[in-house]
């Protein structure tokens, strides 16, 4: 199962770096979607893998680190907001300038 | 339990929604209860300083559970000063949007302002690393707002860079925090202090690789080369207000970079060794190059300021990167007078806009009360380029000092050196453009009467421009009290004891045997 995880991570972080280095408000939002999905698996997974154990403190001998979980959700819940707020401005952004791409214009582009 | 820690925190987060409820559509009474908020904080800020200026910690335990499980806020001379510091910066640059009708030209200004001012409270005061990623982001998202305050094609396209750059950053830290996590099992900053020097010589991959990574996060925030792509153009394209505001967060990185590696990756770690000198002081000297020889190469007056922050966030980052005792405290001498400084040069730059048709420079015809604000600029120059008398020479000369002894010195003497006279010459062209040549320059015949900016616009700058002569006045208290802070800094034991001794609710649990 590590390896099954830590290749997903590995997939994600690097579509999404590609993906960012496109340059055009999609493409880098999308980029940047992928990566918090992958640090998303990649904190979840800092707690170490336990299959099939509660995440608390019982009689049981095994459990799962419960703080991961909750530092996940964290993330989950800001990586949501900041993505809509990313999509709000960019929009904005390509309405007024009728442009779309995320790096300063070359001179050529602005004439 | 002093509940007054938690204050700076708390009411600028009672303040912001307040003021989207209850006045909305009222500027003047959301005015007049910004203002009373940020005096308010002053006042709390200054108690603070004043009960963690003998050197005793404060802790405030949230909900009354302690450390490492529990999430706690930790006041040191350090942390109480930024505070301080914060809150002051954030009073005039508020006066100064007031006064200029900044707040006006866009919605919410004053509710995003009071939570910009909560996230940079919080990052300051924070104990764990894990809520300093959560105030970072609550920093950030106001500050995204702010950013793109009243609008415009060019803003909103600097803002997504912004944005989009800080969503990276902000990626990177928690891959930092995940690493870290998983190596140690904590994210209490003092409880990781205590882990990180039990990790075992043969296993220290993954804590390198955490340090690097954090350190990366946190330099991307102070914009030290090759991590400030992004500063030039959000901080000139931003409105003047928030880019004066925008000064004490890259501070906020400086911050985390002392805070972070003085405490749990300590210079004298075998774990890190080579981290503090070998990558960060090299950086730091190019960005204070490149910030200068910046000022020399701007075209535009807000470019020019924006590339002075670079400058003096390369100075401060010199300075930590010595990581000596005298290093540290001349960097927290510099991180005041950068950040007063700072926030005073991008006002003036507003004021400069009275008039002309854009801040491009060039000569053009004089600008509305060009004499004062052209007396401003004077001496905000002055004291951004570290001519004496004002508090950057000061400065300059605690950390020239302070890298005397070290093997570094002829680079970091070197390069200071260069680096001021390049800022000198730049700063004095851009003045004699904008302020001597406009005199030359006939107006045209049709040219509309610009009035004045406010008397109020003048208050605030001329407040913050007071503060630097002050802090020049008084630079003999401040650099005793900014040494001690240093020491402090470097024995992290009470520090750690405070942190981790302190009772709370059901500590005694364990000892009853339940688990």
């Amino acid at each position: 199962m590590e390896i099954l995880v830590a290749s997903a991570i590995g997939i994600l972080t690097a579509g999404g770096l590609y993906l960012v280095l496109r340059l055009r408000t999609f493409p880098v939002i999308m980029g940047i979607s992928l990566l918090t999905y992958a640090v998303n698996v990649f904190l979840f997974a800092s707690g170490r893998l336990t299959v099939g154990a509660p995440p608390i403190l019982s009689d049981a001998t095994t459990y799962t680190d419960p703080l991961p979980q909750a530092l996940v959700l964290t993330a989950i819940v800001i990586s949501f907001g900041m993505t809509a707020v990313v999509v709000m401005i960019a929009l904005g952004a390509y309405l007024g300038g009728d442009d779309d791409h995320v790096d300063d214009p070359t001179p050529e582009d602005a004439v | 339990m002093i509940h007054w820690l938690i204050l700076p925190i708390v009411l600028p987060a009672f303040i912001a929604p307040f003021i989207v409820l209850a006045a909305r559509y009222q500027i003047g009474i959301q005015r007049v209860i910004s203002v009373a908020s940020m005096v308010a904080l002053i006042g709390i800020a200054l108690g603070l300083s004043w009960s963690a200026s003998d050197g005793s910690i404060l802790l405030y335990q949230l909900g009354d559970w302690a450390a490492p499980f529990g999430i706690v806020l930790v006041g040191d001379r350090l942390s109480t000063m930024m505070v301080l510091l914060a809150a002051v910066l954030a009073l005039f640059v508020l006066l100064y949007a007031i006064g200029s009708k900044w707040d006006e030209r866009g919605r919410h200004f004053h509710a995003l302002f009071q939570f910009q001012i909560m996230g940079i409270m919080g990052a300051f005061l924070t104990g764990d690393l894990f809520n300093l990623f959560v105030f970072f982001e609550v920093l950030l998202i106001a500050s995204y707002g702010l950013m793109i305050h009243a609008g415009g094609t060019v803003r909103l396209r600097a803002g997504v860079q912004y944005v989009l750059f800080n969503l990276l950053g902000s990626t990177l830290f928690l891959f930092a925090l995940g690493a870290i996590y998983a190596e140690t099992g904590t994210l209490n900053m003092a409880d990781l202090a205590q882990r990180v020097q039990l990790i075992d010589e043969g296993a220290t991959v993954g804590i390198r690789v955490a340090a690097v990574l954090l350190l990366m996060v946190f330099a991307i925030k102070a914009a030290v080369v090759p991590l400030h792509f992004w500063l030039p153009s959000s901080y000139a394209e931003a409105p003047a207000p928030v880019a004066a505001l925008f000064a004490i967060m890259t501070k906020v990185g400086a911050y985390a970079i002392i805070r972070v590696y003085t405490l749990i990756f300590p210079p004298d770690l075998a774990v890190t060794a080579g981290l503090h000198g070998w990558w960060l002081l090299p950086a730091a000297l190019v960005s204070l190059a490149i910030g200068m020889i910046g000022i020399l190469a701007a075209r535009h007056l807000d470019r020019l300021v924006a590339f002075a922050v670079i400058g003096s966030m390369g100075m401060v980052m010199v300075s930590i990167a010595l990581f000596t005792p005298e290093g540290i405290g001349a960097a927290l001498y510099y991180i005041v007078h950068s950040t007063l400084a700072a926030g005073a040069l991008f006002l003036i730059s507003d004021l400069a806009r009275a008039g002309r048709a854009n801040l491009d420079l060039t000569a053009q015809p004089p600008m509305a009360g060009a004499n004062l604000t052209a007396a401003m600029f004077f001496v905000g120059a002055i004291a951004m380029a570290g001519l004496p008398p004002l508090s950057g020479f000061v400065g300059k000369l605690l950390i020239l000092d302070a890298s005397f002894d070290t093997a570094q010195m002829v680079w970091v003497w070197a390069i200071v050196l260069g680096a001021s006279l390049i800022s000198v010459v730049g700063f004095a062209r851009t003045g004699s453009i904008l302020f001597w040549k406009a005199n030359s320059v006939e107006a045209p015949e049709d040219a509309p009467a610009v009035a004045r900016p406010s008397a109020l616009s003048y208050v605030a700058v001329g407040g913050l421009l007071a503060l630097l002569v002050a802090h020049t006045i008084f630079a003999g208290p401040a650099t005793t009290y900014t040494t001690a802070m240093a020491k402090q800094l470097f024995t992290p034991d009470a520090y750690m004891t405070t942190v981790l001794t302190s009772k709370g609710k059901m500590s005694d649990a364990k000892s009853q045997g339940d688990h």
